[in-house]
């Protein structure tokens, strides 16, 4: 069964991120590069299912040159290869235009299924692997706690308000997943040694078939067009417990109207 | 004026507080026309004409049946037969995804996430763990908004929400992914943790998988119970209560955060709470630099005398 992974590289949610006033995106300068954590639970299920069902894995990521770190990463986590989608005419893009260009980047590779994270820890949207269905035409199984492939046939545990959905599908899919479904692996030094040797494609917009007038921050259906820092939350009152620390939290309660 | 789709969130027939929300943000825009998925429309429409519905646009509950892509189907074939101005959901992860897939079957774009929206479908967003605010909007086609519940306070207003049944033959892509169980875990009496107008949360500062300290004081507040994401990998409490980046994100009226440092991540899905409370025996703890009251002490016994107190006050 052969598998592909998406992968994004996200500012490091430790450091202090921003937004360039250029253009109201993302300023990939102001802060370090990490793989997104979620992608890294990807990953792990993707390799899990490989150990189990045999196949490859390969990553694929969409993002500047220097998401090639975070490429490295998964390879060192044990992927077989990668393909990196970089090309100038992609930067700004919303969700939904990546969800279309990595579509048509999956164009070019073989696979059964495509594992990612449910959502990044930047932009947040949720969307992306629903939308990846939709431009796919394939099952969506997202939100996923547990994957089982039995067969052709792939079944998932979607988390819901009120517990989970059993769900299931026939291959190719789409599935993303949630943070419990694992506990993603250290790469061993071996595989990261290993890593630097696995074959790594690069591919531009024209080489996925991607139409240059759908993506970019020229043409994208959403814009931001402005933003802030959040104003400052008033300095509130911080009292030391003197064995009545409770009463007071109830007055402020109270004041409130809480109570 | 034109349509405003508003995807109604009920549990059998009861309608969700973030609909009369979602009803309200969509007057600034149009005219609000819900749309309902599954049965117990006619138990639900008071409650929509309450909040200014003019149409309740009914479909069957075989659309549950399959994931996300029956719903976006739904919507997109509405927003284009009524000329919608805007479409709304819930920002809750489902709703988000039908969100997304409505917006590329549309051709339009999708905003998630929103804290609030204007007339003229501008969307506020608060990002970056709450530290910036960002406007965005869609510049061509249908806005696809999903908004965060308790962002927008609803407003009763007066609507005829007459019903319309629609007829949608799913396609077969849509029928690809069939739900073959639901699996309802423990929920109990309390408030839905994305809904309630009170959160009390605990961490690690509790210190075992025995919750009842902050059980306790969430119900003499009629609040849910959250967790911080050390207190669910501790096993302590179930993951779907985790507030925070890979968690739930709340936005009540009052938070309560007990034995909670507040790191960033936790305070992303925090943050817009409108009031903060918190109890730590570290008076350094972040977690008090976002507070409106802050008690340092022990939880174990600070929490169990605003419990007490609490009911007195009753
Ligand atoms: C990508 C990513 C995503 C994440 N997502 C989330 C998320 O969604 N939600 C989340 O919560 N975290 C998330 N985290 C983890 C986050 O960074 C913190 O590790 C976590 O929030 C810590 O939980 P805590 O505050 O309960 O524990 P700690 O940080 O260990 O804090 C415990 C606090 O309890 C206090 N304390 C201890 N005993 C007592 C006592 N008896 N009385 C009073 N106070 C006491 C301590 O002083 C301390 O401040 C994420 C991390 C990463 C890297």
């Amino acid at each position: 069964m052969n598998i592909v992974v998406l992968v994004k590289q996200v500012p490091d949610t430790a450091t202090e991120r921003k937004l360039s006033p250029d253009d109201n995106t993302l300023d990939r300068a102001a802060s370090d590069g990490v793989i997104n954590e979620l992608d890294e639970y990807a990953i792990e299920e993707a390799l899990l299912l490989k150990e189990k069902h045999g196949g490859e894995v390969t990553v694929l990521t969409m993002g500047p040159d220097q998401a090639t770190d975070s490429i490295r990463k998964a390879l060192s986590m044990g992927a077989d290869k990668a393909v990196h989608l970089v090309d100038d005419a992609l930067e700004g893009s919303d969700a939904l235009q990546t969800a279309y260009a990595l579509s048509k980047a999956l164009g070019t590779v073989e696979f059964d299924l495509v594992v990612l994270g449910s959502e990044s820890t930047d932009a947040r949207t949720g969307v992306l692997g629903a939308a990846l269905a939709e431009y796919l035409g394939l099952p969506q199984l997202t939100l996923a706690g547990k994957v089982d492939v039995d067969g052709s046939a792939v079944r998932v545990q979607r988390a819901t308000d009120y517990g989970y959905d059993v769900v299931e599908a026939q291959l190719p899919a789409v599935v993303s997943v949630i943070e419990k479904i694992n506990e993603p692996r250290y790469p061993s030094f071996k595989l990261i040694m290993q890593a630097k040797k696995k074959p790594v494609e690069k591919l531009g917009i024209a080489d996925a078939g991607i139409e240059a007038d759908r993506v970019g921050l020229a043409n994208a259906a959403t814009e931001t067009v402005d933003f802030a820092p959040a104003p400052p939350r008033a300095a509130g009152t911080v009292v030391k417990d003197e064995g009545d620390g409770g009463v007071k939290a109830a007055e402020f309660l109270a004041e409130k109207k809480f109570v | 004026m034109a349509e405003v789709l508003v995807l109604v969130d009920h549990v059998d027939g009861e309608v969700k507080k973030v609909t009369t929300e979602l009803l309200t943000a969509a007057r600034r825009i149009g005219e609000p026309a819900a749309v309902w998925v599954g049965a117990g429309a006619d138990s639900g429409t008071a409650k929509l004409a309450e909040y200014g519905a003019q149409k309740v646009y009914t479909a069957p509950a075989e659309l549950a049946d399959y994931v996300v892509a029956p719903k976006a189907e739904l919507l997109a074939h509405l927003a284009q037969e009524k000329s919608a101005a805007a479409v709304l959901v819930s920002a809750t992860p489902e709703n988000k995804e039908i969100a997304g897939r409505t917006a590329v079957k549309l051709g339009s774009g999708v905003l998630t996430d929103v804290v609030d929206v204007t007339g003229e479908v501008v969307t506020e967003h608060s990002v970056f763990g709450g530290a910036t605010v960002t406007h965005a909007k869609v510049r061509s086609g249908v806005p696809v908004v999903a908004v965060r519940p308790n962002s927008v306070p609803a407003e009763p207003a007066e609507g005829a929400a007459e019903q319309e049944e629609v007829s949608v033959e799913l396609s077969d892509a849509a029928k690809a992914a069939k739900v073959v169980e639901r699996v309802v875990q423990e929920k109990g009496e309390r408030p839905e943790l994305t809904e309630a107008a009170i959160v009390v949360s605990g961490g690690r500062g509790v210190g075992s998988d025995d919750f009842s300290v902050v059980e306790s004081l969430a119900d003499s507040l009629g609040a849910a119970v959250g967790a911080s994401r050390a207190a669910v990998d501790s096993g302590w409490y179930p993951n779907q209560f985790q507030v925070g980046q890979t968690g739930k994100t709340v936005s009540p009226n009052l938070y309560v955060a007990l034995g909670i440092s507040g790191a960033i991540q936790h305070r992303a899905g925090m943050q817009t709470s409108k009031n903060i409370v918190a109890v730590n025996k570290d008076p350094e703890a972040p977690i008090f630099e976002l507070a409106d009251f802050g008690v340092v002490g022990d939880l174990h016994t600070v929490a169990p005398q605003l419990t007490e107190e609490i009911n007195k006050r009753k």
